[in-house]
This record gives structure tokens, sequence and C-alpha cells, in this order.
């Protein structure tokens, strides 16, 4: 159960909509910056997902502000038309962090990599996650370091060989649903850089919740690791391995005869053939479980051969926001308004003084 | 009671020595608010281990402050203590080798048992053989005289009546150099509002310690120390860390902006950040961030959404946000960063104080990545310091990197409060409409096209409408800020930053020579502002010709510098490192620098450096 405190309690509250009848396009939030990923990135999919919802927002396009790392993902504030920043390696939510708590009225989104993310900047990440920081961080997984030619990254799966593991990787990954959710994160979810529609989804429930919303996006590096959701992304395979978290649901994959569902048994949770399957035992996905706990052991349903991969909102849950306290504390003590020179003269003088 | 003469003295340096659980700085502090109260001036110098309670009665757990007041202007703590106030053998022992022959001794001899006295490695009790004689030595039952006199106070345990044993000392040294004990009342009541048992038990150890002083024999003579004759105006005591602070928020009022703070705690400038995040209501935003990295992240992440983004470190820290600092060099946000110097390398000494961060700020960081430096020179001095860092900062659109160390945050001295009317006014104006024409005429944005006379670049925050743009840490092409690899263009930004910095306005640098025709100059920058004045005082008095310069802005120097420093035969320049800024001067201007340094973690002493400099002279003659 969330406790009321009064706060806001959508994601863009406090910052400028659109008038009535005014709308925005795609082609308001393209920038006049030539796009220079790889041809065949997954990126391009996700700039045009996004460019296409940003609109849907409502919101003043100057009111909107994409702050990023280092990484070929990082590139993507070029290529919006609203205020950006390009900044250094793994401090975008830190400086986000700064940029969401001082300006109520900005809507602020984090675009970072796995390597961005999870490895340089994964202490920022867990504690914007923690704080529960008002901003959207769209993490773009593939799995790869591209910007600096093909190394492992911190979900590179074990035996990976790439430039820097030539006989295979023996780095553990990180699962990154599992970490946000680790890290008390209020919303993850999971998406795919191809599938418009879904991705769509995700952004608009990521950018309507009030708090710090991750979104892993699979994403695939044509250059450096092709095809490494292919699986995933090939349409009958999808159907057998995907796991649609739909809130109220059973968490499904495949159709038929050969669905297989979630359970809960003495082992925890296991993915079993449907038709198999104890009505009793079929969990119902429930995205505002206050306990993350449930969807903690989802995340962990996930494995490296894709047999089955949770796709979709694992969590979304209502709890305060670090921006809205610090801001809540300020008005209290009316730090709001401009303090008068008597205040400060006052401040100055303190309470032992003497007069020559 | 017989009545006792008083002595008028000119000046007297105090220090008040024990385990560093005994209270010793809140002592300190208190026998330095009532002096300067009276109108004394003073100085101070806290010296404490960076452990929290290191083992009771041993050596490494000394904590002391020392305290110089006088009937003039003081200049420093005072190079040796004329009274030392021993809590303990371990306070005594630590504390000897700087008390000249002559000096008083109060110790605690409660605590000078054979258990205490192995603890240090004393055989005897030198309260009791006559290894003190050439000291005045008052050998004061404190603990048990305290314990007796709060004997009444049965909710208390003996522990707690034991620990009011600092007030009882403040109570006794309060008496013997004539302080009113009113200020220290009003404090007592204030912190202990809440624990009427604990507020009687510390009043009634303030009261007893002076009447003991009033009737006991020990102490014949009673000393006063008159009013220094200072400029008119109205005066409080303030520590370096406190000046910085109310200069950051008085920055804040004077620009119109939103103070953020973006900090992580480190010693010693973590009483910047306590500080501050009681001010909320003027406005401050603080941050504990998760790091250090983090800290400056988020102040320069508030600079971009318009607010004056400030982080405050130390060496160590800084280190950890030189990439940021470069980040910011690059998109040319306003971003104050105070480093509180301490003791290096790494870890270093943590509670004490060095000027070894000059060369890190001025160069630590990736590329050609200029950015101003300023240093305060007292710790009165930090109040406007902090302000001319936000002017800087805000006109010219870099980072400011402010260096204070730990001898200006925790030392403390009068400060003539400014009347706000007379702060300097900086106000700040976000670009609001496009500041060019594209290639058809059309009016439009450019995020690199600078204002001509201070090279900086517009400040146009998120929520304008028109100016959208994107900044980021790759080369930007000039005018337009878009990314850009061409060599050229590269190399005119790099010039372009570098010229920016070169050319902020700073006052010509003055330069003190009483006699007016001296033929050396001692330079220098930041805290070693007060032994050199003092120091120079004693040179002067005893004859000599020394003229004296303070920098208070190391990047950009003032213009003069170099005709400044060409003007004399020749230059010392006393520094707490090994010679940085020595280092520049030679390599900027070509001139010979006689460095004089020392890292003790220690402020030079106004006898040792007038030693230094008068061997200068004599190679002079």
């Amino acid at each position: 159960m969330s406790v009321d405190i009064g706060m806001p309690s959508v994601g863009t509250s406090g910052v400028p909509r659109l008038p009535d009848g005014e709308a925005l396009s795609r082609k308001d939030f393209t920038s006049d910056q030539e796009v220079r990923w790889c041809p065949g990135c997954g990126d391009y999919a996700i700039l045009a997902a996004v460019q296409g919802f940003l609109p849907e927002l409502g919101l003043k396009r100057e009111n909107i502000v994409f702050v990023s790392g280092i990484g070929c993902s990082s590139r993507f504030p070029y290529y919006l038309d609203t205020y950006g920043m390009h900044s250094i390696h793994g401090r975008a939510p830190a400086i986000a962090t700064g940029l969401a708590t001082s300006r109520e009225d900005l809507s602020v989104w984090v675009v970072t990599g796995d390597g961005d993310a999870l490895s340089i900047g994964g202490n920022h990440l867990i504690h914007a996650l923690r704080r529960n920081v008002n901003i959207t961080i769209l993490l773009f997984n593939n799995k790869i370091y591209g910007l600096t030619k093909g190394q492992y990254s911190p979900t590179s799966d074990v035996g990976a060989i790439t430039k820097s593991t030539p006989v295979g990787s023996v780095d553990a990954p990180f699962n990154p649903v599992s970490l946000a959710l680790g890290a008390e994160a209020s919303f993850v979810a999971r998406t795919m850089d191809s599938d418009r529609k879904h991705l769509t989804d995700v952004l608009r429930a990521a950018a309507a919740h009030r708090g710090a919303s991750l979104v892993e996006i699979y994403q695939n590096c044509p250059i450096f690791n092709d095809g490494a959701f292919q699986l995933l992304k090939d349409r009958d395979e999808a159907q057998a391995r995907l796991l649609h978290l739909v809130d109220g649901e059973p968490i499904r994959a495949g159709e038929g005869a050969d669905a297989r569902v979630v359970v809960r048994d003495v082992d925890g949770l296991r993915v079993v053939p449907e038709q198999d399957a104890d009505p009793a035992a079929v969990i119902r996905h429930r995205v505002d479980d206050p306990d993350p706990s449930t969807a903690f052991a989802i995340s962990r349903l996930d494995d490296p051969s894709f047999a089955h991969v949770p796709m979709g909102i694992f969590r979304s849950v209502d709890r305060p926001t670090y921006d809205d306290g610090v801001r809540r504390q300020l008005a209290a003590a009316s730090g709001e308004g401009h303090h008068s020179d008597t205040d400060l003269a006052t401040l100055l003088a303190g309470n032992d003084t003497w007069t020559v | 009671m017989t009545s006792k003469t008083t002595q008028t003295l000119d000046r007297v340096v105090i220090r008040f020595a024990g385990d560093s659980g005994d209270g010793m700085q809140l002592t300190g502090d208190r026998f330095t608010s009532d002096s300067a109260v009276l109108g004394n001036d003073l100085s101070t110098l806290p010296n404490f281990p960076a452990e929290i309670r290191a083992p009771q009665g041993t050596l490494p757990g000394v904590s002391s402050f020392q305290l110089h007041f006088a009937d003039h202007d003081v200049l420093t703590p005072g190079d040796a203590p004329d009274v030392l106030v021993a809590m303990n053998p371990a306070a005594l022992k630590a504390n000897l080798g700087d008390l000249p022959r002559g000096a008083t001794i109060i110790a605690n001899s409660d605590e000078f048992t054979k258990r205490n006295l192995a603890k240090v490695g004393y055989a005897d009790n030198p309260l009791e053989d006559d290894s003190l004689e050439s000291w005045q030595v008052h050998a004061v039952p404190l603990t048990s005289i305290t314990v007796e006199a709060l004997a009444e106070h049965d909710a208390l345990t003996r522990k707690d009546k034991e620990r009011a044993k600092n007030m009882f000392a403040l109570g006794l040294l309060s008496w013997l150099y004539t302080r009113p004990l009113d200020g220290t009342v009003s404090f007592l009541e204030r912190k202990f509002a809440t624990k009427p048992e604990i507020l009687a038990a510390n009043l009634a150890a303030l009261k007893a310690g002076h009447a003991y002083g009033e009737t006991t024999e020990t102490f014949a003579v009673q000393y006063a120390v008159a009013p220094a004759r200072m400029p008119g105006g109205t005066y409080r005591n303030i520590t370096g860390n406190l000046a910085l602070a109310y200069g950051l928020v008085a920055a804040a009022h004077q620009t119109g902006l939103r103070l953020v703070l973006g900090s992580y705690p480190i010693t010693p400038a973590s009483d910047l950040l306590h500080t501050l995040s009681g001010l909320k209501r003027f406005g401050v935003m603080t941050l504990q961030a998760e790091d250090e990295i983090a800290a400056v992240g988020a102040a320069l992440g508030a600079s971009f959404g318009g607010s004056l983004g400030v982080t405050t470190t130390s060496g160590p820290g800084l280190a950890l946000k030189a990439e940021t600092i470069g980040l910011g060099v690059s998109l040319e946000l306003p971003l104050i960063v105070v480093d509180v110097q301490r003791g290096g390398p790494s870890t270093g000494l943590p509670t004490k104080t060095e000027q070894a961060d000059l060369l890190q700020a001025m160069f630590g960081r990736n590329g050609e990545s200029p950015v101003a430096v300023i240093a305060p020179s007292t710790p009165a001095d930090c109040f406007d310091i902090a302000l001319e860092a936000a002017r800087i900062a805000t006109a010219y659109r870099t980072p400011v990197i402010v260096l204070s160390d730990g001898y200006l945050a925790n030392g403390s001295e009068p400060w003539r409060i400014p009347a706000v009317e007379t702060l300097p006014t900086m106000p700040v104006e976000f670009t609001t409409e496009p500041n060019d024409v594209d290639a058809q005429g059309k009016p439009v944005f450019h995020g690199y096209k600078r204002d001509p006379e201070t090279l900086a670049r517009p400040w146009a925050v998120p929520g304008t409408p028109g100016l959208e743009h994107r900044v980021g840490g790759i080369e930007k092409a000039d005018i337009t800020g878009n990314i850009s690899y061409d060599p050229t263009n590269h190399d005119h930004m790099v010039r372009t930053r570098a010229a920016k910095i070169a050319g902020i306005e700073v006052p010509d640098l003055a330069v003190d020579d009483p006699s007016g025709d001296a033929r050396l100059l001692v330079l220098g920058w930041g805290s070693t502002y007060g032994p050199i004045q003092a120091a120079a005082r004693l040179l002067r008095n005893g004859g000599e010709r020394v003229a004296t310069a303070h920098l208070r802005h190391l990047n950009p120097f003032p213009a003069n510098l170099g005709e400044v420093l060409r003007g004399y035969d020749r230059v010392v320049l006393p520094e707490m490192n090994l010679g940085q800024l020595a280092l520049l001067l030679r390599g900027r201007y070509l001139v010979d620098i006689h460095s004089h340094t020392a890292v003790r973690g220690l402020p030079f002493t106004a006898a040792e450096l007038a030693t230094a400099i008068g061997e200068q002279l004599e190679e002079l003659k």
C-alpha cells in the first residue's frame, strides 16, 4: 500500500504543458544534426520511437531535457531538438539528479548504455534508483562496448569472445533488471528496440511514473555483437520465449498447446507448460506489489540462452521521490521566495556580536 | 576573600589540551567567543587527531585549541603558548615542547595517575618531581573539585559530573583572564535547553571554576587584556568554513540564483555541507551525493538548469571531481569548486593543513583545461572569496576553484560584518532570445557565440522556448556549438577557452612597503597571510625593510604581478608545499623565487618566517 504524503503522483506533474489544441509532431523533436550511428544500429529504431512518442506527452518542448553519458547511445541527445547534455562516462544519473531536483518544471531523461550505466556509472545508477529521483532512464543494452570497438561489457555472457576476451569472458554479467530491483527502483521495465509498439507503451508508462524509471532496451549492435537478440526478434522464436508481463494477468509465453506459464511452487518461480500447471499455483503479475521479491524472482527467470525472457513492466510502485522531498523541505523552510536583505543581515550577524 | 591584584597584558596565547573526549575544542571556542565579545582581536588554531576517539589518555588522542588574543591586531594564533591547560599527562607531554620556559601550566592533577603516566612513558609524576621547574605549574585537581562542586546534583552519574570538568576549567581561565561568563551561560542554555540536569551541572561547574580562581591561593594575580583598536563596526567571531558558507549564501543572494550544493562528506570541508544544509530558508538546496563525482555532477547539472552550482571538498575529492570539472570547462557553465586543502598525498593528514593542491587545481585535468583559481587569505576573507568566486563563475561561465585550507577552515578571527547593501552586486541575466541569424537570415540561437568583452558564452537554460540546444564534452564548433572534429576549429576553441580565463578581470596586486625602498618582497598566497604579516612586523620592528604582497588570484594572476616581482632584488615565497607557486611564477615570469617551504600540517610561525626572511635580508646586504 502506498503512503499518501501529498506528493505529486504523475511523472510530468509540474512540467508546463502545451496550450489546449496545440500539439507538436515528431518533426519538432528532430534536430538538424546528422545521425551518425552505424547502418542497422538498433539506436535508430529507439530514436524514432522516442521522437514519435514525445509529442504524446503534450509538454512544452523547451521543458524536456535529455542527459547522456558516453557511448554510442549517449549521442542520442544531439538528435533530439530538446535541451540536452552529452556528459561524461557514467555520470549522467548524477548530473540529471542535480538538474531534476533543482528544476521541478523539467521532464528529465537519461540515455545510457550497458557499459555507461552498469560499469563506470554503476554507483550513480543504483543511487539514483534508490533515491527515486524523478527521471526516466533509458538503458540501451547491446551486451558489448561499441564505441571503443568491441570489448565485453558488464552484461556480456560468460564465454563471450570479444576483443578483450579472446578466449572467452570469465566475468559474470549483471542482469540490469535484477540490479535495479535490488536497488529498490520504483519502476523497472524491459523492452526491445525493434518492437516499436511495446517500446512506446513502456515509454508511456515510464514517463507517467513519478520517480526513477529504469527501462532496459535490448538493442542490437550490428557491428560488434550482431544478432545478440536475434532469437527474440524472430517472430516464432519470440512467441515461444518472451514471457509477457501484463499487470493482473498470468505470465505467459507461447500459445495453445505450447503455452507456458509462470507458477510458484516450493522451489520458487518456475516456467511450466500451461496444460500441466496447477491453476492455484499460476501467479498473476502485480506491478504495484510493494514487496519487490516476486518481481526480482521474475527477473531471475531470464537466462543467457533466452529459453524464456520476461518482457514488459516488472515493477511500478509509488514511493516518495527524492526531488519532491528536497523541494518540500525547502518550501517548508520558506526557501522558495527570495529572502530579503534583512534576512541575510540577520544570518551574517549570528548570536554573539559586539560593536566598536 | 582577599582581593587579588590585576595585571594588564597586551597579548596572551593560551592552549587548551586534553583527550579527544575532554571537550577542548568547545572550551576553546567558548573562551574565544567571550574574548571576542570583550573586544580583543584574536586568532585561533584548533588541532585535533583524525581519529574520533583515539585510545583514552594516549598521545595520539590529544586534541588542542590555541587562542591568541590581544589589545592590538592579531595576525596568527601565536607561535608559542603563554599558558598551557593540560587535562592529562598525554596533553602535557604532547605540548610541553612548544612551551617556552617561564610559561604557565595548569594541569589537572587528578589525571596524573600511575596508569595514565605509564601510558605516555612518564616514569615519575612530572607534577611532583622537579622536571617542570622552569615553568610555573599550577596542579589543580580539576576532576575531583568538579565532582565535589556537583555533589548535590543527584540525578547525574559520577561520569556525567566528571564530564563537566572542561566547564570548570573554562570558569577558572575566565576568572584568570577576567572574561565574562554571560556568553557561555547563554550558550549552555541554548545547547542544553532540553536537558535541564546537564545544563545545571555545566553552569554549576563553570561558576565553581570561576569561584575557585577567586578564592584559591594558587592564583595570586588576575590578568586583563584591553580591547583592541579596530575599525568601527559590528563584529562577530567567525571560522573560515562558516564565513565561506555564508559567503556562498550571500553570493546566491547577490546573483539572484538558487544555491545548489552537491557535496560528499570529507574532512575538513564537511562543515560547509552541515552549515548550508541548515539554511533552507535561504533557498539553499543541498544534495549529499553518493560520492565526490556525483556531488560535482549534481552541481553541474544544477548549473545547466540555471542555478549557482557549488561543490565542496578536500584534496582527494578534488582528484575525483577532475573529469567533471573538465566537462564544466567544455560546457562553459558556472561552477564553484571549494577545496579545503589538507595534508596529502592520498589520505595524508585529514585534519591538518597544507597548500599542496595548487598545481592540482591549476592542471589536474586532461587536455588544456584552464579554470579560475582563487584563494582566501584569512578566515574572514573566506566570505569575500565566495562572492568573488560567484562573480567570476557567472560572468565568465567557468568553473572556479577556491583553495581554502584546514587552518583557515577551522581557525577563527573577528569579522567586521559587512552591510548587505555594500556587497558587490552581480545580477545574472539568462539569454532568452535568439542571438544570431542563420544563412537565410532567420534568427537562431548559437550556444557558443561569445560576448566579445568577456568571451563568455550565453547561458540559456532549459525552459526557455526557442533556444533548445545541446551541449557536451566533445569539441564544439565555434559559434554553433555543434560537434566538430575540425583541426583548426579545435585549435581555435582551445585557445579561446584559454584566452577567456586569461582575460578574467582581477585587481592589481597591492604591495605593502612602509619603508618605500625595500629590496626584498615576501610574496604569499592563501593562509600564509597571517604568519607572513606577523613575520614582517617582527622584522620591521627590528628596523628591517621588507615589502609584502599577497595573491588572492592564482589564475589568472594580477596583470601587474610580473612587474612587481621584477621590482625587487629578491622575492621570498613561503608556502606549505614544496614550492608550487614558485614553480608557476618562475615559469611564467622568468624571475628567480626564493622558496621557503614546510609541510608539517601546521601553519608557519611568525618567528620561523622572520628568521628565514632575515637570513635572506642578510644575503642582500
